[in-house]
């Protein structure tokens, strides 16, 4: 493989009935400062898939993509693995990029292994954050064991060198001031002729969900399966709502149907988060969730074990019954 | 009407010591000394999944892993729990590999056992958790493939001499997608598809007598040029443990003094304790 022949950064943006996954935009961001650390002259560039995408491109312009790439097809609707994959391998063996972002969604962490596979070529997963070294290559820091150890991963002798990177693991996306960019549509139908059919996607359901999104939310309320009960779940959800934040979960949460769903999970396989306070209520503080919240300004933990994991990665330790000490506090907020 | 399932599984130490985990000070490797081996969770659930189908339809199910020697004794307990046969494919040169490198070697092990019409895996393993294989995989097999299952149902028409094809629902954030699946597929489940049954004692006795096979790299046709570490085309660099601990102020006192200690912890981290509290009131 001639290495030389292989420029520029892309970011392979991701929607779903229309809506931009913001993940994308951070990842521009991340591009950007990339393209600086490579010294190159190469544009960043986005690429969206879709159906009725091309309004798309101005958002991801202003975000920091020099070209948008729009591949606006019906049948690129809704993602069919097969779909998306050929189409895009197609593009990236056209175009030649040396360096490929995605976000480690349900879409992503499907997809980049598979352009991975296709293009004989080298994919670290999940990362939690990419940079440049000095021989120019893309080093991407990797969790394992639930993030108790992280590792660089790189890929030196193959290409593209691709990486997801998980939703909000980066930070608030910046806009570029003043913007330019051009936008480049791609004629998908040569691609699409090999594609067979043997994945037909259906139909889409999507929930919106309620309140405010954890990524975004200034204080986390955080609860575990010492909670006990869904009656005492209620009161994360009712501090949440009072502090203005959202609530969050660990695994146990889910499997006894307290929480709302798996959109509320913090951890190396759930979300990553960094809220200004982050409040863990009979949270043990499994490795997993711990690096899933490890960034949050302010870290509260309230666990009737004082040797709990949680309270060592915690700024302000109260050792007592969440279920107890929850009342007590709304009570007196409410007084406030 | 018979399907011939296999299942991918892997050997990977137990999520709920990973606390453990250190890295050597001087040669910079990842210790897991006494940490034991287990079946990697969700992996459990795929072979429950491949279970109901034979149970259905009919079929074989064949579990597979590409792991050290001891990998033998996570296919006996998966016998046990009701598998028909299984595959250890294990040799030095198999190590190092990366994901594509692991799934190209699966394919081949699954190549040479036969031609699949579903091959089952989790969608990810506890302790790399990348969950790129089963992806792959399907690349390298030129199957169909699903990742992140929650929900399968086989398109079992009436006059078919066999299933050809599934319908099954993708986890997405906050949904998920419906597809029709074209058999043979590579289809990678999640946990909350279902719950693994148990094991019994029948099912232990019986496992001694099911048939393991155990494959080194000469038994398997490969490229030698693909596998280990020499296929893969990621390379790990330096490893570190990042440090969560934080300085952990204790509160103490009683209840309400503890409660009021936190009122100005919050009040100095800027959250504004009354402008949510107004429009609260009494509540909704």
């Amino acid at each position: 493989m001639e290495i030389g022949a292989w420029k520029g950064i892309w970011v392979i943006a991701e929607q779903i009935g229309g809506s931009l996954n913001s993940v994308s935009l951070e990842l521009l961001s991340k591009a950007r400062q990339m393209k600086e650390e490579l010294q190159s002259s190469e544009p960043v560039t986005a690429v969206i898939l879709g159906s009725g995408v091309r309004n798309m491109a101005d958002e991801l312009g202003q975000y920091g993509a020099e070209e948008v790439i729009v591949v606006d097809h019906e049948a690129l609707a809704i993602f069919e693995n097969d779909t998306y994959a050929a189409v895009l391998s197609d593009l990236i063996l056209e175009r030649k990029p040396e360096i490929i972002l995605m976000g480690a969604t349900a879409i992503g962490q499907d997809l980049a292994p598979m352009l991975g596979g296709i293009l004989n070529t080298g994919v670290a997963a999940h990362c939690v954050d990419v940079r440049i070294n000095e021989e120019g290559e893309l080093v991407s820091v990797v969790p394992a064991f639930g993030g108790k150890v992280l590792g660089d991963i790189l890929c030196p002798d193959h290409r593209p060198q691709m990486a997801t990177l998980k939703p909000g693991i980066l930070g608030e996306p910046v806009p570029q001031k003043g913007a330019s960019f051009k936008v480049t549509e791609y004629q998908a139908e040569e691609s699409l002729k090999k594609v067979t059919g043997r994945v037909k996607a259906v139909a889409i359901n999507k929930k919106e969900s309620q309140g405010i999104p954890l990524e975004k939310a200034e204080v986390i309320v955080a609860g575990g399966w010492g909670i006990g009960s869904n009656e005492n779940w209620h009161y994360l959800e009712e501090l949440a709502k009072l502090l203005g934040g959202a609530v969050g979960c660990t695994r146990p949460a889910i499997d006894e149907n307290w929480a709302e769903g798996e959109h509320q999970m913090i951890g190396t396989s759930g979300k990553s988060v960094r809220p200004k306070v982050y409040i863990g209520a009979a949270v043990s503080g499994s490795t997993h969730h711990l690096c899933g919240m490890k960034d949050s300004g302010l870290v509260i933990s309230i666990n009737t074990d004082e040797n709990a994991p949680i309270f060592a990665a915690s700024d302000v330790c109260i050792v007592a019954d969440a279920a107890k000490f929850l009342p007590k506090l709304l009570e007196k907020i409410k007084q406030a | 009407m018979t399907l011939k399932i296999a299942v991918c599984i892997k050997p990977v130490p137990d999520p709920d010591h990973y606390d453990k985990i250190t890295i050597h000070p001087v040669k910079k490797t990842i210790t897991r000394e006494g940490i034991p081996t287990i079946i990697n969770p969700v992996d459990k659930n795929a072979l429950e999944a491949a279970l109901q189908i034979k149970e259905q339809v009919g079929g074989t199910v064949t579990v597979i892993t590409m792991a050290p020697p001891n990998g033998e004794e996570s296919l006996r307990e998966l016998l046990a729990m009701g598998a028909d046969e299984a595959c250890l494919l294990t040799d030095r040169a198999f190590g190092g590999a990366d994901t594509l490198a692991t799934s190209y070697t699966l394919a081949q092990g699954l190549n040479k056992l036969g031609n699949f019409d579903l091959v089952f895996t989790g969608t990810e393993s506890a302790d790399g958790s990348t969950s790129q294989v089963p992806s792959q995989l399907a690349v390298w097999l030129e199957m169909a493939h699903l990742w992140n299952v929650a929900e399968i149902k086989l398109n079992d028409e009436q006059g078919q001499e066999k299933v050809q094809e599934v319908q099954a629902k993708m986890k997405i954030e906050n949904g998920y997608i419906e597809y029709v699946v074209k058999l043979p597929a590579v289809l990678a489940v999640s946990r909350d598809i279902n719950t693994p049954r148990f094991t019994s004692i029948m099912g232990v006795m019986k496992a001694k007598k099911k048939p393991l096979k155990v494959c080194t790299v000469d038994d398997v046709d490969l490229d030698r040029t693909l596998i280990g570490l020499n296929g893969s085309p990621t390379k790990a660099g330096a490893v570190f443990a990042p440090s969560m601990d934080r300085k952990g102020e204790r509160l103490t006192g009683d209840m309400d003094e503890v409660v009021e200690q936190l009122l100005q912890k919050l009040r100095a981290a800027g959250i504004n304790l009354e402008i949510n509290n107004g429009s609260q009131g009494g509540g909704e």
